[in-house]
């Protein structure tokens, strides 16, 4: 397990240096595939209650704009 | 010469006049416009649950829970004189549940089955010219049995005009009423007049069973969690964007239910005990990307870890395709995997040396598919023909998990202007 984690992001930090790394300077203008609602990097507001359920039915919450605490004592 | 000075004077006046003109405009852009109701969301959801591993029943018995989830946001936006941008949301939660398992808090089966949650909360945010953002929010929820306050300040940098960097800080004081299961109230208890009460031997009175009445005078355990997020977004070309989200989430006091039951291996039944602290670490990464004229793939990675002894790691794709300029569809999938954590072992499992036990099945070894699909319209005509209602997301997802955990979940989300 603990090699497969290692891979895993070994494979995720390889990723983002090559995405990042390949960055280009975008002018406003050019930017307007870019503001599409679409590419909005947050969930949609309409997956807030999806979110929900799937914090409450899983062990783990987090990074994904959603909330880390407060909520309802569900069962 | 008396043509040339009166044509100079001429000259000076119009630039005297345009001047004046420009100052008076100058003026108008930075008078304070007072804060104005921008915009109305309306997200209701309806959620339908089965399943046989309730952790009120220690792992064994219905789970069946329909969730009706209503959310109301108002965004109103002003400006002040030095054309800083000012946002206020006013939010306000409703939600109606019913779970087959609460009627067994009570050994019999009596206790109510319903919930009621409110969570009105409000959230201040400043923008300068600059795109800079500072603001703070609060947080409030309601219901039978918990009792939750929040508060978070937020800020946002821009780094250049491509890249970001956003930071915030929550606190949550929640309070979680002690219902403990009938059965498992301590034997010296006094039972007094209806509602039932019972006295423990440190003195404390509890309403057993989680049945109806008032539930002020039943004592609570807090329960405090404190969040830093960290995320970076930055602009790859024209048409891909990603971001790198970064959470420390720290928890303490009560972290378990008082009325989730465990039953050891000698057939002894308990309440489920944790620990009261939790660390969690989860970090996510989305990457989303113009593929073509009318296809945008958004995409999502997370890995998680806590002290607790789970791992996950979850991938989330969404396909949106332009069907029109105004109408698009979007069909989604999402794979999550956890290890267990160390402290839950299924029905019967746990041994009496066990300091930490629990049979809540969302701290078991697990897989989940969600997959569903989306559509999002915003006629110029406004939908179904209604200026007012600008846009409309309808979203239909299917959940299923390896604990033989199934549930359907529908959302409408509304825009009114």
């Amino acid at each position: 397990m603990k090699n497969r984690n290692h891979l895993f992001f070994a494979i995720a930090a390889l990723g983002c240096i090559l995405i990042f790394d390949s960055c280009v300077q975008v002018k406003e203008y050019q930017k307007n595939k870019l503001n599409d609602a679409d590419m909005v990097l947050s969930s949609r507001r309409s997956q807030k209650n999806e979110l929900n359920f799937q914090t409450y039915r899983e062990g783990s919450a987090g990074a994904n704009g959603g909330k880390t605490g407060g909520g309802c004592g569900c069962n | 010469m008396k043509k040339l000075s009166l044509t100079v004077i001429g000259l000076y006046a119009l630039f005297l006049h345009a001047f004046s003109q420009n100052s008076g405009l100058d003026t108008v852009i930075y008078k304070t416009k007072p804060l104005a109701l921008e915009e109305i969301n309306l997200v209701s959801s309806y959620y339908s649950q089965s399943g046989n591993h309730s952790a009120v029943t220690g792992g064994i018995g219905d789970e069946h829970v329909v969730d009706f989830a209503n959310g109301l946001d108002l965004k109103f936006v002003g400006w002040d004189q030095n054309h800083n941008k000012h946002s206020i949301l006013a939010g306000l939660g409703f939600d109606h549940h019913t779970s087959a398992s609460s009627a067994y808090v009570s050994a019999t089966g009596a206790s109510k089955t319903g919930g009621t949650r409110i969570y009105p909360s409000l959230d201040w945010t400043v923008e300068n010219d600059k795109g800079n953002t500072f603001g703070l929010g609060a947080y409030f929820s309601t219901e039978y049995n918990y009792q939750s306050f929040g508060l978070d300040v937020h800020f946002s940098k821009k780094i250049n005009s491509n890249s970001e960097f956003n930071a915030k800080f929550s606190a949550y004081f929640d309070q979680v009423k002690l219902i403990y299961p009938s059965e498992l109230i301590p034997k010296s208890s006094v039972v007094s007049s209806t509602p039932t009460y019972y006295t423990t031997a440190s003195g404390r009175s509890y309403l057993s069973g989680g049945g109806g009445g008032d539930a002020s005078g039943i004592p609570s355990s807090p329960r405090n969690t404190f969040t830093g997020s960290l995320s970076y977004a930055q602009v790859i070309n024209t048409s891909l964007q990603a971001s790198l989200m970064l959470d420390l989430v720290g928890q303490s006091g009560y972290l378990g239910l008082p009325f989730h039951r465990v039953y050891f291996n000698d057939g002894s039944d308990h309440i489920e005990n944790l620990p009261s602290s939790r660390i969690k670490l989860p970090i996510g990464f989305r990457l989303n990307a113009f593929v073509s004229d009318q296809v945008v793939i958004r995409s999502y990675f997370r890995y998680y870890q806590d002290d607790w002894g789970i791992q996950s790691k979850t991938a989330d794709f969404e396909i949106s395709i332009k069907v029109s300029q105004f109408l698009s569809i979007s069909p989604y999938y999402r794979y999550y995997t956890q290890t267990a954590s160390k402290y839950f072992a299924p029905y019967k499992a746990h041994t009496a040396a066990d300091a930490y036990y629990s049979s809540n099945y969302s701290l078991s070894e697990l897989t989940s598919h969600f997959v569903g699909i989306g559509m999002h319209t915003a006629p110029p005509q406004g939908v179904m023909n209604n200026q007012h209602i600008t846009s409309l997301d309808i979203r239909y997802g299917h959940y299923s998990q390896s604990t033989d955990l199934n549930s359907n979940i529908i959302t409408f989300d509304f825009t009114f202007k």
